[in-house]
């Protein structure tokens, strides 16, 4: 049975990256940048249900967490020259404008210092519970954004950057999704996985049967954040331009919304919303241009997107709390009794 | 520095901080009871500003009239919020009601983008509120010495409410203990609304005043005055009103202060509520006033 599970696993996997080069192909340019987009999201989305969902620890950080990815790992990637041309108003550090990093490194920098922020921030705030924690995750990232804005020297200030090399493709975001997917199960399964929930129902108790709630929750703070850099760093080399107004707290907001609509607590609940969403967010975009219907003209409402976002959240939350999945997984027992084979859901 | 400078910017630091006690006054009483970040208070502070704005220019009525008007619109608005967003969840475990909470404040956002326009409005000043006092050297202008003034009233008002009234104490008893207090026979879902409606009222005069002292309305404005007055109720001890015009004003005094001695922190200047945050939440996390309560098993 074990054996199994598993050759249909890889099958599943093999067919993933059939559909991934298939649409790789096939879709234009624009729908490619969706496709990838989704990929990122899922990665964003997991990362955060880690530290929300499955620990528990109602962060709102993430949005500080993907600038310092970004930040970091597009100056990583970004040739001397094109620095000094970027930085106009104020002439780069000399140190930060000497080192360049091919793009996979860069990318596992950046998330490594969103990571080392998150230790760094893990220290005082996590020692708080509940809406402490989301204030003072979300004053965070805040501080983050305001220091990036005043940094002239390190990150061009307001300015932002630009001219980043598009490395991210549907390739990077998409392997780099499944490899997040693959980490979270063994990492949620393990015992470290126990740990975190176990965190999650009870702190008390959890704490009384031996466990570290600190280092725990340290874990999958630092963890989290750094899927968070990575992700942040694969939307910056995708856009090709970073500023410090893109990580406000509706970023935060966008991915709290994937995790809350999948279920809070379920790998596969985020994979589903997170693709759905992203595809959503730039379907809905037809409400905010205008709509001619032949005889009458409907002006576009901009600012529109974002009430139906919110109100999706708000339904969600009010009249089903569990969102899509609750906390159930995908699983192949279920295929498996029915004998019924479908390899449409991607998971493991 | 010297003297005029120093009161000049101390009366802008004592306006400013009157301003945001107003605000943390709300947080602190929601969380009192509810213990709940209302992280819409800032988006109700900006509607009451905006319904002024209207009653002001569309409906032509005198000031006077239009910000009450404002306060009541503002006073319905708050309940309406509470019914919709967090009355149905009251029994809902805490993370889903801190999301519906964020959910409510990106709606109403966005609504007020779609509503009232994403340009910036300016609100009419009346003449009572703009005009430039002078007292010796230094001049100011008059909201600045009007703002502290009804702050004060508005404490002494809520003050009476709170310790005087029958309704007070009944909010004071929900907030010491909710179980308990429905087991006496109070009507716990009055109280919380009524809560609301007070919270409402002083975010909708702290409204009004805002738009008054800058006159620039946008639909996002309440969201860093909402944030920053949360903190100031924090820093006070949340859940006590006194502490929470504490809070208020220590954050206006620091901001203000911090600017005119370091003109080169300026671009920091939001980021020093949260730095703020974090040091008291390290060094006395109950806040100013707050009592320390153990956690029960």
């Amino acid at each position: 049975m074990k054996n199994r599970k598993t050759q249909l696993t890889i099958i599943l996997l093999i067919v993933t990256i059939a559909i991934i080069a298939v649409l790789n192909i096939t879709l234009d340019s624009y729908k490619i940048k969706i496709f990838t987009l989704c990929g990122i999201y899922i990665i964003l989305g997991l990362s955060m249900n880690l530290i929300n969902g499955f620990t528990g620890l109602f962060s709102l950080g993430h949005a500080g967490f993907m600038a310092v990815g970004a930040y970091v790992s597009a100056l990583l990637t970004m040739s001397p020259e094109l620095k000094d041309s970027v930085f106009y108003v104020a002439p780069i550090n000399p140190f930060i404008k000497v080192i360049q990093l091919p793009f996979p490194l860069a990318l596992i920098v950046g998330g490594l210092a969103a990571a080392g922020i998150a230790f760094l921030i893990g220290a005082p705030v996590l020692r708080l519970n509940d809406d402490y924690l989301a204030i003072a995750t979300l004053g965070f990232s805040e501080i983050i954004r305001v220091v990036i804005t005043n940094t002239q020297t390190l990150t061009n200030g307001s300015l932002g950057l630009k001219g980043i090399t598009r490395y991210t493709n549907a390739w990077w975001a998409w392997g780099i999704a499944i490899l997040t997917i693959f980490f979270m199960i063994w990492l949620i399964h393990g015992m470290y996985g126990k740990a975190f929930k176990a965190i999650r129902e009870d702190e008390i108790a959890a704490e009384a049967m031996g466990i570290s709630l600190f280092k725990h929750k340290m874990m999958s703070f630092v963890i989290g954040a750094f899927f968070a850099g990575v992700g942040g760093g694969l939307l910056g080399h995708l856009i090709g331009a970073i500023d410090p107004n893109m990580f406000r707290f509706i970023l935060t907001f966008n991915i709290l919304l994937i995790v809350v609509l999948g279920g809070i607590g379920s790998i596969t609940g985020t994979i589903i919303s997170a693709t759905a969403v992203t595809i959503l967010m730039e379907v809905l975009r037809f409400i905010e241009n205008p709509i001619n219907l032949g005889f009458v003209n409907i002006p576009g409402i901009p600012g529109m997107r974002m009430v139906v976002f919110s109100l999706m959240l708000m339904g969600v939350i009010l009249f089903y709390p569990k969102g899509l999945m609750g906390r159930a997984e995908f699983n192949w027992d279920y295929f498996l009794k029915k004998k019924f084979l479908r390899n449409r859901k991607k998971s493991a | 520095m010297d003297l005029e400078l120093f009161l000049q910017q101390l009366a802008n630091a004592i306006s400013l901080g009157s301003l945001y006690a107003l605000l943390a006054i709300g947080y602190t009483m929601v969380y009192g009871i509810l213990r709940l970040i209302n992280f819409a208070h800032g988006d109700i502070f900006m509607f009451g500003t905006y319904m002024a704005f209207y009653m002001m220019t569309s409906f032509m009525l005198p000031w006077g009239a239009a910000f009450i008007i404002a306060i009541i619109l503002t006073i319905a608005f708050g309940v309406l919020v509470e019914k919709a967003a967090y009355k149905p969840l009251r029994n809902s475990p805490r993370m889903s009601i801190m999301i519906s909470a964020i959910g409510a404040s990106f709606l109403i956002e966005n609504l007020a983008i779609v509503v009232f326009g994403g340009r910036p409005k300016s609100l009419p000043v009346p003449d009572l509120f703009n005009r430039i006092i002078h007292i010796g050297n230094v001049s100011v202008v008059s909201i600045t010495f009007i703002t502290p003034i009804i702050t004060m009233v508005a404490l002494a008002i809520l003050m009476f409410i709170v310790n005087k009234t029958k309704t007070g104490m009944a909010m004071r008893a929900v907030s010491k203990d909710y179980e308990a207090a429905r087991l006496m026979g109070i009507d716990v879902n009055f109280i919380i609304t009524f809560t609301f409606a007070i919270g409402s009222a002083l975010a909708a005069i702290g409204g009004i005043m805002w738009g008054l002292k800058y006159p620039s309305l946008l639909p996002l404005m309440g969201v860093m005055p909402g944030l920053k007055c949360f903190i100031a109720a924090v820093i006070g001890g949340i859940g006590d009103i006194r502490g929470a015009v504490i809070g208020g004003f220590i954050l206006g005094l620091i901001e203000i202060m911090l600017i005119a001695v370091f003109p080169e922190l300026t671009g920091y200047r939001d980021a020093f509520a949260f730095v703020l945050l974090i040091v008291i939440l390290l060094v006395k996390p109950t806040g100013i006033m707050g009592k320390n309560i153990a956690e029960k098993v």
